[in-house]
Order: structure tokens, then sequence, then C-alpha cells
């Protein structure tokens, strides 16, 4: 009797999530039925281009850098060393720093053009400070969402290095292969997979980056911040456009649907596998 | 030999190299809370000062912070309580009684994850305001049970997965019901399993920023918002804006450290073991 209970209970739990999920499609006709308007609105709004480029950029870009880098770290923290779990610690602090704070610290400490860190460094190498939200907006920006996104990157791609056998590498050692070789042709195979579910997975959270935009430059100056997560915040809740935010809403689930597509039938795959 | 212990010794400099450069700009935040104001912004920037709790002491001392403390423990205590609530016999029954619909409903779990939440927000706002559940931190708890609940169901299939069948066999045998099955036989088992779990969504709460700034205004919002409110206003009294944020980020950034190994799995969907 009780397991009937238990099972009930998914379909219980699965139908709130059903219905979070059908409001959305629902709600553009709920203004009232006025078609496509809304989305012919937003189509031709050049801002709305605008901010598809910018999250496009932005997401780019911290996915290059944070697996380029994470990668990096992954290696170096794969060998063994003494106080490897204290550094490995203090590396992946940044993924546990709230993103509001995170921007703060940026933003205020180290990017301030007066008072900044960065600033100071600046003046004693002689050259003049940098206003570097106003000047670069977008690489700040990057930088930033790169900070908190590299430990994600590394404690993957470490622990998929885990996995690999200590034999493999051994076996190629005594073939006569260099530290380069190694690393270009057993560990890069290997990581492959892990090497796409983090691409998968960052870029699914990375769509929808809000805090920072909004806590470090609210999507200026001008548009040159402002993603899409960001526009549709802007529309619905600064200029109180219900039906214009909501067809934005459903182009950033279709992006990233396209990309939860490829991860879910990785997972699938996976859960099939492990179930053998 | 000699030469590859030098690549080696080179490779730990690295390490530690790369260590204190990610974890520098918290480290500076950290002093910065200890400072008066005015040696927060002096230039250059001071590493020897002495250290004065007078920041920390106004920044809790102000009247909301305990408030929006409260707030926070609320709704990320409360929604990872309510999610384990309903995931532990979730998980129970699709790791020890798998259907052929269960890879389809875990994957469909997920799915709803995929989700970006601004994909959302506004049919949520909407029901929230006509439900009168704006500002209101049970509403925003109720939130985040529904955002992490995925997460949490998939640690512990993943764990409950590993545990040999025959333990329950036996217990049902010795006649056990299978209320008494979940809580004397697997709970016991499966403690590290469900901390973790629980540690992955207090984490994924407090630090969540998007429901809170949209739901939530003066009385029920965690600190998310609060200290996102220095982003103005108050943005350049530094030293009392990173006691705030220490205090904030500290309490999940201790409990990450203590999670680090189960977090990848959970926040794989096990995808990577």
């Amino acid at each position: 009797m009780l397991l009937l209970i238990v099972w009930t209970q998914i379909p219980f739990v699965l139908t709130i999530y059903h219905s979070f999920r059908r409001f959305n499609l629902l709600n553009p006709e709920r203004q009232g039925f006025v078609g496509f308007s809304n989305f012919s609105s937003l189509l031709t709004d050049p801002i709305f281009w605008t901010s598809i480029q910018n999250t496009l950029l932005l997401v780019g870009a911290v996915l290059l850098i944070t697996v380029v880098i994470g990668l990096f770290l992954a290696v170096l923290f794969y060998q063994d060393f003494p106080g490897r779990a204290l550094a490995r610690t203090l590396v992946i602090s940044p993924f546990f720093v709230m993103p509001v704070v995170t921007a703060l610290i940026w933003k205020n400490m180290l990017m301030h053009p007066v008072y900044g860190l960065f600033a100071w460094v600046a003046e004693n190498l002689g050259q003049r400070p940098v206003d570097w939200l106003a000047t670069y907006p977008m690489q700040s920006i990057v930088l930033m969402v790169s900070w908190q996104w590299i430990p994600f990157a590394m404690l993957l791609i470490l622990t998929g290095l885990q996995s690999l056998s200590k034999e493999q590498l051994e076996a190629a050692k005594i073939d006569g292969a260099n530290a380069w070789q190694e690393f270009r042709y057993i560990i890069v195979p290997h990581l492959a997979q892990t090497l796409s579910v983090v691409v998968m997975l960052e870029t699914i959270f990375l769509l929808t980056i809000f805090a920072e935009i909004y806590a470090s430059t609210s999507g200026g100056p001008g548009l040159a911040t402002t993603t899409l997560p960001y526009l549709i915040y802007l529309k619905a809740f600064g200029e109180y456009r219900i039906g214009v935010a909501a067809s934005g809403a459903v182009f950033a689930v279709i992006l990233a649907n396209i990309v939860a597509m490829f991860v879910l039938r990785m997972i699938g795959r996976n859960l099939q596998g492990g179930r053998t | 030999m000699s030469q590859t212990r030098r690549i080696r010794w080179e490779l730990t400099l690295l390490a530690y190299l790369a260590a204190a450069i990610m974890f520098f700009p918290i480290f500076w935040l950290f002093l910065t809370g200890f400072k008066s104001e005015g040696d927060a912004i002096s230039i250059p920037p001071k590493l020897l000062f002495t250290p004065t709790l007078e920041s920390i002491y106004e920044a809790l001392t102000r009247s909301d912070y305990a408030r929006h403390f409260l707030n926070s423990i609320i709704s990320a205590v409360g929604s990872s309580a309510l999610a384990l609530a309903l995931a532990i016999p979730a998980a129970y029954s699709m790791a020890f009684y798998p259907t052929k619909r269960t890879n389809g409903t875990l994957l469909w779990m997920i799915s709803t994850k995929m989700m970006p939440p601004v994909g959302v927000i506004i049919p949520v706002y909407l029901i929230f305001r006509d439900l009168r559940w704006l500002d209101n931190i049970w509403a925003l708890a109720l939130m985040y049970t529904v955002m992490n609940l995925p997460v949490v169901v998939w640690t512990l299939y993943a764990y409950f997965r590993e545990i040999p069948h025959e333990i329950m066999e036996a217990a049902r045998v010795d006649g056990a019901s299978t209320a008494q099955e979940l809580t004397r036989v697997l709970l016991p088992v499966s403690g590290p399993a469900i901390a973790s779990a629980a540690l992955l969504s207090i984490i994924l709460a407090w630090n969540e920023a998007f429901w809170s700034l949209n739901l939530t205004s003066a009385q029920a919002s965690p600190l998310s918002v609060y200290v996102s409110s220095f982003k103005t206003a108050e943005g350049l009294f530094w030293a009392k804006m990173s006691a705030a944020s220490m205090i904030a980020i500290l309490p999940v950034m201790v409990m990450g450290w203590l999670a680090q190994r189960q977090l990848v799995r959970g926040l794989t969907f096990g995808a990577i073991k």
C-alpha cells in the first residue's frame, strides 16, 4: 500500500513541474490573443539581436577560457604533491561565492578606476588606470564569470582524469612517450566525454547568467552587456511588457533546449550503460 | 631522475601559484572585511593594518541583517528539507523498483533543470502575485524546492542504486513494511548521500539570486538581495560591504569545501563519476 503512495508521489511531483513548463507556453495568450505580434515586435527590435549576440559572445568566451584553464589546472592537480588538498580547496572556492558577491568584489575592489587594486597596480607600472567596466564591459564580465566557473570545469575534468588507469600511462611511458605525447594521445582522448559534458552543462548554466550582470553593469554601458536573460528581465520588470518578455523567454528556452538535447542524450546513454 | 624531480617541483609551485591567484579575490574580500573604512580605500592598498571588528560589528548589527540572514536560512534549509522529504521516497522507488519508465522519468526530471529560469519567471511571477506570495519567504523556499528537486533526486538515486538489494530483501523477509524498510534500513546506511544532497541543495539555494531578486523585496529578501543593494547606494563603504559579503558567503563556502567530493556527481547528474 505504502509503495502505491510512494509511486503516486512521483507523478504528483512531476505534475508540479509540468504545470510550470506549460504556463510558459500559454502565457503570451493570456494577455488576450495577439497572435505573433509580440514576437514580431521583438524580432524587429535591434536590442534583441544585440542581446543575442552578447549572450553568445559571453557564453563562447567563458567556455573557451574555463575549459582551457580548467584543463590545465586539472592536469596540474592530478599530480600528487604535499598540500594538494588545501590548494585544491582554495582553487575551487570561487565556485561557492554568491554571484552577487563576485560582482561586487570585482566591480568595486579590483576594477574600480580610482580605488581598485588593478588601478593601483597599473599606476605603479606607470600606466594610466583603466575604468574596466566602462571601457571593456564585456571583457570584464567574461573575466568575472570565468573566475567563477573555472573551478567547475576543473573539478569535473579532475574527476574524469582520476578514472584514467595508471597502467595505461605507464605503458605509454615504457613505450617512450614524453609528457606532451602522453597528454595529447592518452589524456585528451580519455577526457573527450568529460569535456563534452563540461561544455554542455556550462553552456546551459551560462545561458542563464543574470546576477553578475545585474550587480555589476546592469546591462550597460548602453547595451554592451545586456544579455538575453537580462533583456527579458528589463522588458518584464522594467517596462512591464509581459508579452514581449515572454516571447523573449521562449527564445531563451529554445536556445537552451538545443544544447539540452545533446546533454540529455549523453546522460541517457550513461544511464543505460550503468545499468547493465 | 633529478630532472623529473625538478619538473615535479616546478609543477607543484605552479599549482600553489594557481591556488593563490584563484583565491586572491576572496582573500582580499576577507581582508577588507577586517579593515576600517579608511584603511579599506587607502592608496596604496594596505596589506598590513590594524585589524578591527568594527565593520563586521556594524554590518551585523544593522537591524535588517539578521532578518536577511534568517531569510537565507529559511529558504535554503527549508527548501532542502522539503526537497529531501520528497526525493527520498522517489529515489528509493526508482532505485529499488525500477520500471520501464524509470529512466525516462529521471531524464525528464533533469530536462526541467535545463530550462532557463527566465523561461518561466513571467508565469511564476504572475502566479505568485495572484496568490499574494510575492515577498513571502516560504513561497521562495517552495520555489527553491522545485528548483533543486531534480538535483537531490539524482544524487540520492545514484547512491541508492549502489546499495546491494539483498539488504532490502532480507529486511522484507523479516517482515518489514515498506515504511520500515525505508526508515530502518535504507536511511541509516545512506547518511553520506543524504548529507551531500542536502549540502548541495543548500549551497544552490543560498547563492541563488535570480528568483530572490524578482520574487522578494523588503520583508522576505535573503542575503543575496541584501548584498546586491551595495551595488549602488552604499557601494563605497567597502569595509562594511566586505564584512557583509564575507558573512554571507562564509557558511556556504565551508559547506562547499566539505562536500567537494560529492559535488561532481550531483552537478553532472552522474554523467561524470
